[in-house]
């Protein structure tokens, strides 16, 4: 490398999924950091920055894996990333509370690379349940420098680093060999690691009463109810704050751009602003705690359980237990969901989840469900509806893809392996939720990205009145529907964010220039002539219309492919239209 | 006594001596070290016993029961 530049240490992290690989790696490069698409592939990589004693290095966090000669796309990359990193380090990640089994990739790396450090991780736990690694002697027997941390308390980065970096400066070692690395870690494992005492009982009891046939699916359901509920009255109160904040900043913009002429003052802040902060105020509250809450059950170890206890339903619509998970995370976003598919291996079940995930409300459309439950059914209550909602969801995603997968997937190949890790005590961290926070906010500048434009036409449109007369030539095909022209041009505008589809309804049928505050809601509606019927039918076409713009984004990218994500669009968008037809039927025939 | 280990109840024991399962699943089992010779138990199962939970070589894996029912194992 050139004298002039500072010279960066290349250091690749690797390891099996679920021994902390990205906590070590946030822990040890903190907000230097990027993720992006692996070249070719489309599987996210993230790089970032560290420095010791003056020396920086570059580390990139490869995607988990469980050994070098994988076959899905994440492992390939894994693999091919070590087959070609002749300049830099390889630090194996491992588990110190199951050094065994991860140990097996660690001895298939020492094989191919002649830079390797070790790191045992989670040590606070492995010592908390009784695990007594011998550092030393597994240094000696596997011929590389071995570091043990904890990367949720930030021990032992600093050797870390300082091993990787002698590793470098040194001469490459020799290859070794490991002809049979399953028996090799075996007897390592049994020279290396003791117990000081037993596994506490309490894990095996509460791991039994988790999943046990009278209680798991009981405490399961009360789990899920308790997040939704918790995020759904506990977003109100900061959605507001931010409401009341973006109004005093649209008060201040405006008398910034009083010079300006108005159709510019028009365009930014009634078209561009206020669509943009109408989409925060309502989106960011209920992801701030969806979230958090998803990663406390996950970092507890309980979201395995879940999938473990609900393989069975959804094996039975062709999917699988971790399907289950998806959808649930498609509650909070249906592009996180979305995302999240990247955890089931089978290809054909993946594209299953990927395909049903917008078919679960994300809390973006629990707002619309909310108002119009209250409204029209006022006895019900908010959680009532939202529940019923989620009920049906959750119902049509599980019938849709038992069909896709009994037709056109039914030839594509399918296994069901999943990892149970142990039940811990929580430890989130300042790393875990920034890199909640850090996704969250992703997502968001994602959504506004598409919200800016769409905010700035829907202005244009109000402005020269043409809104009307789009939503008069969309009437016949709302009435067919159940609803009417005003709702399915909300239903258009509303695809940067579901999150936008009241606004829209109260701008059009109040005539305003910009988007209208749904507090008012409840007398705009009922004077323009709307019906139970129709709410029903608008409630069951938000459950099941295209996905927002942002998750079709995510789709793109997940499946790669065009053909698939319309596929996605299409598939809610032609369930919807078939219930909403059914049901404007019905009632026609039987509610007078 | 040999058995398949879809049989395996929580709280045996059985040492794995054959592994029929598809191609795929058998690579990923081994990946996980598990192969013929390694130790197993069956911790709990899920309520209907369609999953079952195999722990081995301090790991714990969900399996269905018709890919368990494709592996031997010795009690």
């Amino acid at each position: 490398m050139e004298s002039t530049q500072i010279q960066k240490y290349p250091i690749y992290l690797v390891g099996n999924p679920n021994v902390g690989k990205s906590t070590l790696f946030n822990a040890l490069t903190g907000m230097r950091q990027h993720t992006g698409n692996w070249p070719g592939k489309t599987v996210t990589v993230a790089v970032g920055e560290a420095q010791w004693e003056g020396k920086r290095f570059e580390i990139t966090d490869l995607p988990g894996t469980y050994s070098l000669s994988g076959f899905s796309p994440d492992e390939q990359v894994a693999a091919q990333a070590i087959s070609e990193c002749s300049d830099g380090c390889v630090v194996v990640v491992c588990d110190g509370t199951c050094l065994e089994r991860t140990l097996i990739l660690a001895l298939q790396v020492i094989e191919c690379c002649r830079r390797v450090v070790v790191c045992v991780n989670l040590m606070d736990e492995a010592v908390h349940r009784g695990f007594s690694i011998d550092s030393k002697a597994l240094s000696e027997t596997l011929g590389v420098p071995v570091v043990l941390t904890a990367a949720g308390r930030e021990e032992g980065l600093i050797e870390l680093l300082g091993a990787a970096c002698s590793v470098m400066e040194q001469p490459p070692m020799e290859n070794r060999h490991f002809p049979n690395p399953i028996a090799a870690a075996e007897e390592i494992t049994a020279k290396c690691v003791s117990r000081t005492h037993p596994e506490e009982p309490w894990r095996l009891v509460l791991d039994k009463i988790l999943v046990s046939r009278r209680y798991g699916v009981p405490i399961l359901l009360a789990i899920l109810f308790l997040v939704v509920f918790l995020t759904v009255t506990g977003a109100n109160y900061p959605s507001q704050a931010m409401a009341w904040l973006f109004d005093w900043g649209y008060e201040l913009l405006n008398a910034l751009l009083e010079t300006s002429p108005p159709w510019l003052r028009g365009l930014l802040l009634n078209g561009i602003y206020q669509t943009c902060t109408t989409v925060l105020s309502v989106m960011l509250p209920p992801m701030l705690i969806f979230f958090p809450l998803f990663t406390f059950l996950e970092d507890v170890g309980y979201l395995p359980r879940m999938a473990f206890l609900l393989d069975r339903p959804m094996c039975r619509c062709g999917g699988c237990g971790k399907q289950a998970l998806t959808l649930c995370m498609g509650l909070g976003c249906n592009a996180v969901g979305v995302m999240g598919c990247r955890i089931i291996d089978s290809p054909r079940e993946r594209l299953t989840a990927i395909l049903t995930n917008a078919f679960v409300p994300c809390n973006g459309r629990f707002p619309t469900l909310i108002l119009l439950g209250s409204i029209f059914f006022p006895g019900a209550g908010s959680a009532l509806v939202v529940a019923a909602c989620i009920l049906a969801g959750v119902l049509v995603a599980m019938g849709t893809s038992g069909v896709l997968t009994k037709t056109v997937l039914r030839n594509q190949d399918s296994t069901f392996l999943m990892e149970l890790p142990p039940l811990r005590r929580p430890r989130l961290g300042k790393i875990l939720l920034r890199s909640v926070l850090d996704r969250v906010l992703s997502i968001a500048l994602r959504t506004l990205k598409v919200a800016a434009p769409v905010g700035a036409l829907l202005w244009i449109l109000g402005d020269l009145g043409v809104l009307q007369s789009i939503s008069d030539l969309l009437h016949p095909l709302g009435l067919i529907l159940g609803m009417n022209g005003v709702i399915l041009l909300a239903f258009f505008f509303a695809l940067p964010a579901n999150e936008l589809l009241m606004p829209v309804i109260v701008m059009v049928l109040s005539g305003a220039g910009s988007l209208g505050d749904t507090a008012c809601a409840a007398d705009l509606l009922l004077q323009n002539g709307w019906s139970w019927q129709m709410a029903v039918c608008t409630m069951v076409f938000t459950l099941f219309h295209w996905p927002c713009a942002t998750t079709l984004m995510t789709i793109r990218s997940e499946t790669g492919s065009n053909a698939k994500t319309a596929a996605a669009a299409a598939l809610p968008t032609a369930v919807g239209c078939i219930l909403c037809a059914m049901l404007h039927w019905f009632f026609g025939k039987f509610c007078g | 006594m040999e058995i398949t280990l879809d049989q395996l109840r929580p709280g045996m024991d059985a040492s794995v001596v054959r592994i029929d399962t598809k191609e795929v699943l058998r690579r990923r089992l081994k990946d996980f070290g598990f192969v013929p010779g390694t130790l197993v138990r069956c911790c709990y199962r899920s309520p209907r016993a369609d999953v079952s939970a195999i722990s081995f070589r301090g790991s714990v894996l969900a399996l269905r029961r018709r890919d368990l029912a494709r592996i031997t194992g010795r009690l």
